[in-house]
């Protein structure tokens, strides 16, 4: 923890080094966020709602899904990098180092821009939280941070499956950006809309399901079912099959360059 | 004629070779096609009065907007020759007895055309095939396709003049890249790229479109699907050969200067 | 310190040919080369001992310094180094070893050098007292106090050579890897390295590997060289062995190339 900090020390050091650069970057991607927003909205200002899910419910929803990706951009962004850690013998350096691989390609890169996107979150969370009309218990507050926690672990599952997919091909794959950006950008909206095909296939290959639509269905109030506030937690066992990949990549690991 | 050709074949050669992330690319697009389709219908069946245009409609808009994605975006562009000029390789350039703004804006229009050839063929043919309303759909009538393309044609003008002056005034700042992200999102969003401009308010719709920004994709791609006809269609092809006009001179205004300054500099 | 026997490492490589037609045959059928890096390479190397090995481009002279660190994991074929097989046991066995690349940095490129070294002292958990002594000890021998607290992108090579090798060697290492450490340096810079990797090696009985095309460096440096070609061992002796006296080092080394046809 005291070694995260300092990395994390290391790398808001260097940013600041660069400070133009680095806001105009975060004020991209708060508008990256933002113009979403945005079309919800002007999609709302035609439609009351959506498979049942009013704006307030849906904006709920959104805040909660980009809250996990962006925290998971913000920690995780080192196996996003991966690819080019392989390529420029950074990972080479890396296993010279007495401390666990994923720790440290974690601390390769904090990116401190993603709290644009961060903030258009919390406005959004802290407005829907308001405006939903949900007899707000200990267990729904709860279970919302669950959500948060659940997509943020996720999320960086999938970055990490991301990145050790860097290990078999030279390349990095551009399908895994349907399974990070593609979820961020589709499960703005209730996974339900989009058919019960999908939302199976979101329950039980990647358990997207588990981290947003049925816990959002309990704290709406829409399911009565309090065990519905455990799923993030499942979810996060996704986790497990990721880590094989990256031990199977670490061990087949061929080092590039002289 | 036979240079471009040549360039072309080396990049189509280039992205064959990457058989995996070729494959894969077409998958994700496919995959983010039928899920904002997926969506839209969703809304549609809520409330089928509300919904500004026809089903089909909107399904031929988001799969063209899939195919031709890397070819009428602002991030669309390719920065890679453009760095001849912080190379200080610009010298090479100007020695040569052409027009550099010309080559340059011929040479970014077809990299996004080879970019998109490799991309666009399998997402229509595949789209063509799916069902109604999900699928593409054929257009109208033949006089409806070739306006399309004439409108596709002065879209590319319209995105490629932008691009280039993005990247002119943005190269010398401190923050080339977050400035260029900023002006991507704004482009994206006034396109028509987030949600079509017929679901933006009413008011403020006429007001996009009266803007650079919507002179690109938003045009050709509700030509084709047939939400955009008459006088109204007439109207905004004009927009789109003004801004064309425009956009271009005023990226030749700013090249000239830019290339003094740049000359300046190498002393 | 070091024993290695018969390691072999092979790598497979997509083979690709120009052309269209290629580049569409490609899509659907690839064609695989097999490349031996190293093909029962085998010696061993005792505590206090500076060897250069050397070999032409590809012969597998990164390879075996790469499984020496733990960085790649080998075919077959034992290798120990300190007792420690590296790949297996690689967190205790990095703790033991510095390894610096010529060609690459690890050192923070935006924050003063300083700041490295101390992230360089959390990763590998050195005790306050034996940091502060070493890195006064490294600072002075190498001369660093001026250029530590310059940002590391501010530097020049020769400068930030000096930086990478004190990185290395901040947690007291048994064995010290050098892959190619005078490349693109400057005459005095060249010097100054050599000269510090020659006091570190009499004072603190630190095991040097060293590969290097630069033939100057094994003359000042390596007592004994291992020669390496197309993935095995072509020699292994002293450099008095190899020299027929009188004649340029280069010449040596050129003539050995040409000998066993590498």
């Amino acid at each position: 923890m005291k070694l995260y900090l300092k990395y994390f020390e290391i790398h808001l050091k260097s940013a600041m080094q660069f400070k133009g650069s680095f806001f105009a970057t975060m004020i991209s991607q708060f508008l990256t966020a933002f113009t979403v927003f945005l079309g919800i909205t002007f999609m709302f200002g035609r439609f009351n709602s959506v498979d049942g899910f009013t704006y307030e419910e849906v904006l709920l929803c959104y805040a909660i899904i980009l809250m996990g990706f962006g925290l998971s951009q913000l920690f995780a962004s080192g196996f996003k990098v991966f690819d080019s850690m392989i390529g420029n013998g950074q990972f080479d350096r890396i296993l010279c180092r007495p401390r666990n691989e994923i720790f440290q390609v974690l601390s390769q890169r904090v990116d401190f821009v993603r709290l644009g996107m961060l903030f258009q979150a919390v406005v959004m969370l802290v407005y829907s939280l308001v405006t939903c009309p949900v007899d707000w218990t200990f267990t729904r507050v709860l279970t919302v941070i669950f959500m948060i926690a659940g997509g943020f672990v996720l999320f960086s599952a999938l970055f990490l499956l991301d990145g050790s997919i860097a290990f078999f091909t030279i390349q990095g794959l551009e399908v895994m950006n349907v399974f990070t950006y593609g979820a961020l950008e589709h499960g703005k909206y209730p996974l339900s809309i989009y058919g019960r095909k999908m939302l199976t296939f979101c329950t039980f290959v990647v358990p997207y399901a588990l981290i947003q639509y049925y816990p959002l269905t309990y704290v709406l109030g829409r399911a009565d079912r309090l065990w519905y506030m455990f799923l993030p937690i499942i979810a996060c066992l996704f986790v497990v099959p990721c880590w094989i990949v990256w031990r199977i990549g670490v061990s087949r690991y061929k080092s590039t360059g002289s | 004629m036979r240079k471009y050709l040549a360039f072309f074949r080396t990049r189509f050669n280039m992205g064959l070779q990457y058989r995996v992330a070729a494959i894969a690319g077409l998958a994700c697009q496919f995959f983010w096609g039928a899920m904002a389709i997926l969506a839209f219908k969703a809304f549609h069946d809520t409330d089928p009065s509300s919904f500004p245009m026809s089903m089909p409609a909107m399904s031929s808009y988001i799969w063209l907007q899939q195919a031709l994605l890397t070819l009428l975006t602002l991030g669309g562009m390719d920065n890679e020759f453009f760095s001849v000029i912080e190379s200080g390789n610009v010298a090479y350039e100007l020695c040569r007895p052409v027009d550099v703004y010309g080559m340059w804006y011929s040479r970014s229009a077809a990299t996004r055309v080879s970019n998109a050839m490799l991309r666009c063929v399998p997402v229509i043919i595949i789209s063509a095939l799916l069902p109604a309303p999900y699928g593409l759909s054929a257009p109208p009538d033949l006089l409806t396709f070739l306006t399309f393309l004439l409108s596709l044609i002065l879209a590319l003008a319209v995105i490629n003049a932008m691009g280039m002056i993005v990247y002119m005034i943005t190269f010398h700042t401190i923050t080339p890249r977050g400035v260029r992200l900023i002006a991507i999102n704004i482009c994206d969003f006034f396109s028509g790229d987030i949600i079509p401009l017929p679901f933006f308010p009413a008011g403020f719709k006429e007001f996009v479109e009266l803007l650079p920004f919507s002179a690109t994709a938003n045009v050709p791609l509700r030509i084709y699907s047939g939400d955009l006809h008459g006088p109204e269609m007439v109207k905004l092809m004009l927009l789109q050969a003004l801004w064309a006009v425009v956009l271009i001179a005023a990226g030749k205004l700013i090249e000239r200067r830019e290339l003094r300054r740049v000359t300046v500099q190498g002393g | 310190m070091i024993e290695v026997k018969a390691l072999r490492k092979t790598f497979k490589v997509a083979r690709r040919e120009a052309g269209f037609s290629e580049a569409v045959k490609a899509l659907f059928h690839r064609e695989y080369e097999y490349i031996h890096a190293l093909d029962e390479v085998s010696f061993s190397i005792g505590g206090g001992e500076m060897v250069g090995y050397i070999g032409p481009n590809g012969a597998g002279k990164s390879s075996t310094i790469k499984i020496l660190s733990g960085i790649l994991t080998p075919d077959s074929g034992v290798c120990t180094v300190g007792g420690r097989t590296p790949w297996k046991e690689r967190r205790a066995h990095v703790k033991e070893i510095g390894v610096v690349f010529g060609q690459r940095s690890q050192l923070w490129w935006d924050v003063p050098v300083i700041d490295s070294f101390e992230l360089l002292k959390e990763i590998y958990s050195i005790p306050d007292s034996v940091y502060s002594k070493n890195l006064s000890e490294l600072t002075e021998t190498l001369d660093l106090p001026k250029i530590i607290k310059t940002p590391a992108r501010q530097l020049s090579l020769g400068q930030r050579m000096r930086c990478e090798i004190a990185a290395s060697l901040l947690h007291d290492p048994k064995v010290l890897f050098l892959d190619e450490p005078t490349i693109g340096l400057d005459a005095v810079s060249k010097l100054a390295v050599r000269d510090f990797i020659k006091r570190r090696n009499q004072e603190h009985g630190t095991t040097v590997i060293l590969t290097t095309h630069d033939m100057q460096d094994i003359e000042a440096l390596a007592s004994r060289i291992i020669l390496i070609g197309k993935g095995k061992i072509l020699l292994d002796g002293t450099l008095d062995d190899i020299r027929r006296g009188g004649e340029h080092i280069d010449e040596t080394v050129a003539e050995l190339y040409k000998k066993f046809d590498v």
